[in-house]
């Protein structure tokens, strides 16, 4: 079975970048554009991983987390931040709102598949 | 990883893709910019222009457009502050803003051009924006850099001690300790001790709890840095102690090395390796995989191909007279053979690809073809790790790119008509690779709407390539579509036209020692699958002699040798010959037939008939003289020297310096009836009844063998 990534960011260089990386390693990958549109996405399609931005329109990444968190059906899926360097506070308010982990971008497409497999079961 | 090539296209396309972001963000951000000069400054307004700056920042530091992100990133800055009420809202400070967005949009324009920005160009604005900026705070945090730094290189073999007690919280993060374990073994060698004193019993138990600690003891050349990252998501989640017991001394016993904290009392502190010796000789991590010039790989193959051919002429130098030590030789030469044999298996692994570098390509093809035949098609690919060897990998980017192409300007109904049929508007090709037994099987598949038999026969009809009366077979027909010149488009459009047919494909396959396979039905769609051998390197072989040649058969086809009854060969209408074999009727192929092999044993009771099956599951006997052995056979390609051959796809040299062909099992099988051919005079009598509507298609139609080209392979055996 292919794990289905869904990643979250309103720039769609980022995603078609994440995107890009993913399926060359063989994930089936899903996006969304903001918070709100995944949180819509996720009430109908199953993911094994979420890797989300923290800026973005109509509902943060932060949020985004918490929101998911507080979901039965969420609690065990790893969640992945994208923060930016020197985003120590973005990164501990997403820590603290349940992420399982972090990349900061920008990030070399190897890095990327680490962190993802690290935490992926 | 994609090949240089795929990659550096894709490099491209995101550079485009920021671009265009670009382009859609700077008049929006222009907009913003007005409003907050106009003094609307709420936080909408602000966490929309942070928002662009950001995103801007973020697209421009992959690619590393450094005077962009320096400057976005102290842009940025500010932007944050002001949106966090941590600078006064101001005219001045609006002013500011609004000008460092110009700046912004020109230095994006830069990169898109490639122009030079002039030196010192924004260093105004950006002069204010620290000035406001440290007004604020301090300086912050340093431009960030393109890319993560490189992991630190190797040291000696190490043994980390870590104690890892996980606070009950842990899995609210989704984090695991089985996925540290993993990622930990990633490192080295492991060995794990569980504490589980904590376990509470069944009843006071919070599944969502974690109550298990853990003691690793780590064996690994990975720096202290490596392995602390493993725990990085963990770390406020936990008690972590991770002690760097210390370089393993060799001098020591292996026994005594795990315990490293003891051997060097002194070194139980954690702190990073690199203030301990260096080792003799420091391994690069990085240094997974290495670039090696393909020609050198072909001579170790070639050697590797050699050795094996040596062993077969020692092997049979040895049965003839091994003497009185046959004994002692004959295990020595086994031994050689496993060796050779797996020395060879890792040769030809070092070749091999996954098929990724090709199928990357074909999702740009087909939107491009798609967008301009005004189609709208869904390329679904699968399998695309599946590994071939590399030259086959070259060479199968055009076929399957011509066959793409031709599926969709072909295959693939327009819109109206797919709906008409009760069909989704949107066609779907699938296109997937596959491993199966020694060959790659790669499918192209569509759903539209199949091959026009009909069409494709009045254009054969028309181009005198069959007669009109003509009775043919689906795979006869389809094969129609493989003739040189042969193209059903009733115009010739852009994207088919290229001047090169099906005919080509079906060449560059037949090159790769493959064939094509054709499953059409119509209004469903059409499926062409391209067997191509995993690798034309090596074969096991069976050796059987048919008169005074000897070919080689692929075992991988093999079922079973039979001497057949004579009561078991029935003759049936037009002279052809089937075995009747535990109820099944088998078709029998005289192999001496098909290569005009003179003092061959005409009746198949009193020859051999070997039972062959074909990937698609059809059996055929061959007739053949004498089975002389099982060898493994390096094979040579005739490309050189002779167009193909059709039921030859290949040649090897055999222990006895002799040249041996290669049966091609799947060709010989597809083939007309061997027992309708046109005997050659003399040796031979005419058979009747061979089949009037394929003798109209010459040698163009594969299938029939050539007789010039093989007499000269023959003479050289």
């Amino acid at each position: 079975m292919r794990k289905r990534i869904l990643t979250v960011d309103d720039s769609k260089t980022m995603r078609d970048m994440v995107s890009f990386t993913l399926k060359g390693a063989g994930f089936e990958v899903v996006e969304a554009e903001d918070g709100a549109k995944a949180l819509d996405l996720l009430s109908r399609t199953a993911v094994d991983a979420i890797i989300t931005d923290i800026n973005m329109p109509n509902m943060d990444g932060v949020t985004l987390v918490q929101r998911l968190r507080a979901q039965q059906k969420f609690k065990s899926t790893p969640i992945l931040i994208l923060t930016t360097e020197g985003g120590e506070d973005k990164k501990q308010q997403g820590r603290n709102a349940g992420a399982t982990g972090w990349i900061v971008k920008p990030f070399a497409p190897e890095k990327l598949l680490q962190v993802l497999n690290k935490v992926c079961p | 990883m994609p090949s240089p090539t795929s990659a550096y296209s894709d490099f491209e396309r995101f550079r485009a893709t920021f671009f265009e972001e670009c382009a859609e963000i700077l008049p929006d951000l222009d907009g913003r910019l007005s409003a907050l000069q106009a003094g609307d400054s709420d936080t909408e307004t602000l966490n929309a222009i942070f928002r662009a700056v950001h995103s801007i920042k973020a697209g421009a530091a992959a690619f590393d457009f450094s005077a962009l992100v320096e400057f976005a990133h102290v842009f940025e800055g500010l932007l944050d502050r002001l949106r966090d009420n941590r600078i006064q809202h101001s005219a001045q400070v609006f002013n500011v803003v609004v000008r460092a967005g110009d700046v912004l949009a020109e230095l994006v324009e830069a990169a898109r051009t490639g122009s030079d920005v002039p030196p010192g160009f924004g260093a105004g604005v950006a002069a204010e924006l620290k000035d406001l900026f440290s007004g604020a705070q301090a300086a912050g945090a340093p431009p960030p850099k393109a890319h993560q730094p490189k992991p630190e290189a190797e040291g000696p073999m190490r043994t980390y001690r870590i104690a890892f007690e996980p606070h009950r919280e842990l899995f609210r993060h989704a984090n695991e300790p089985l996925l540290l374990i993993r990622e930990l073994k990633r490192l080295g060698e492991l060995s794990v001790g569980c504490v589980s004193a904590d376990l509470p019993d069944l009843a006071h138990l919070d599944p969502e709890d974690a109550y298990l600690s853990f003691i690793f003891e780590l064996q690994t050349q990975a720096p202290y840095a490596s392995v602390a990252e493993v725990f990085e998501f963990v770390d406020q989640d936990c008690v972590l102690k991770i002690e760097d017991g210390g370089a393993r001394d060799d001098t020591q016993s292996a026994a005594a090395a795990p315990d490293g904290g003891e051997a060097e009392p002194e070194s139980g502190e954690a702190h990073p390796p690199s203030s301990r010796p260096a080792a003799a000789t420091p391994v690069s991590k990085g240094a997974t995989s290495i670039r090696v010039d393909l020609t050198r790989v072909d001579r170790l193959v070639n050697m590797v191909g050699e050795l094996v051919i040596t062993h077969a002429m020692l092997a049979q130098q040895l049965s003839d007279h091994g003497g009185g030590q046959r004994q002692q030789w004959a295990q020595g030469s086994q031994e050689l053979a496993t060796h050779t044999r797996e020395l060879q298996e890792c040769v030809m692994a070092i070749r091999m690809q996954p098929v990724r570098s090709v199928f990357a390509r074909m999702p740009r093809l087909v939107r491009d073809i798609a967008a301009k035949l005004g189609r709208n098609v869904r390329l679904v690919t699968s399998g695309d790790q599946t590994e071939v060897d590399k030259t086959i990998i070259e060479e199968l980017a055009d076929p399957i790119t011509h066959m793409i192409r031709n599926a969709i300007d072909h295959g693939i109904e327009d819109g109206a008509t797919r709906l008409a049929a009760g069909k989704p508007e949107r066609a779907t090709i699938e296109l997937s690779a596959a491993q199966r037994a020694g060959n790659i099987l790669i499918t192209i598949a569509d759903d539209g709407a199949g091959i026009d038999r009909r069409k494709v026969l009045q254009h054969a009809i028309a181009k005198g390539l069959v007669r009109e009366d003509a009775k043919l077979s689906d795979d006869e027909l389809y094969n129609l579509i493989f003739a040189p010149g042969f193209s059903t488009a009733e115009k010739v459009t852009e994207v088919s036209g290229r001047g090169v047919g099906m005919d080509v494909v079906r060449r560059n396959i037949a090159n790769l020692g493959g064939r094509i396979q054709i499953n059409s039905a119509p209004g469903k769609g059409t499926r062409f699958t391209l067997v191509i051998p995993l690798t034309l390197a090596v074969l096991d072989g069976m050796l059987v002699a048919v008169g005074n040649e000897k070919y080689i058969l692929p075992l991988a086809n093999i079922v079973e040798s039979i001497r057949p009854d004579h009561r078991q060969v029935r003759t049936i209408t037009g002279g052809s010959q089937v075995v009747a074999v535990r109820g099944e009727f088998i078709r029998l192929v005289p192999v001496r037939r098909i290569f005009n092999i003179p003092g061959a044993i005409p009746e198949p009771w009193k020859a051999l008939v070997v039972v062959v099956e074909t990937e698609n599951g059809s059996k055929a006997g061959l007739v053949v003289d004498e089975l002389i052995g099982q060898q493994q056979v390096v094979v040579k390609s005739l490309a050189e020297y002779t167009a193909p051959v059709p039921g030859i796809s290949g040649a090897t040299i055999l222990g006895n310096g002799r040249v041996a062909l290669i049966l091609d099992v799947e060709g010989i099988c597809s083939m007309p009836d061997p027992s309708a051919f046109v005997e050659a005079p003399g040796d031979f009598q005419r058979q009747a009844g061979s089949s009037p509507d394929l003798q109209t298609v010459k040698p163009e139609i594969p299938g029939r063998p050539e007789a010039p080209a093989l007499q000269n392979i023959n003479a050289a055996a």
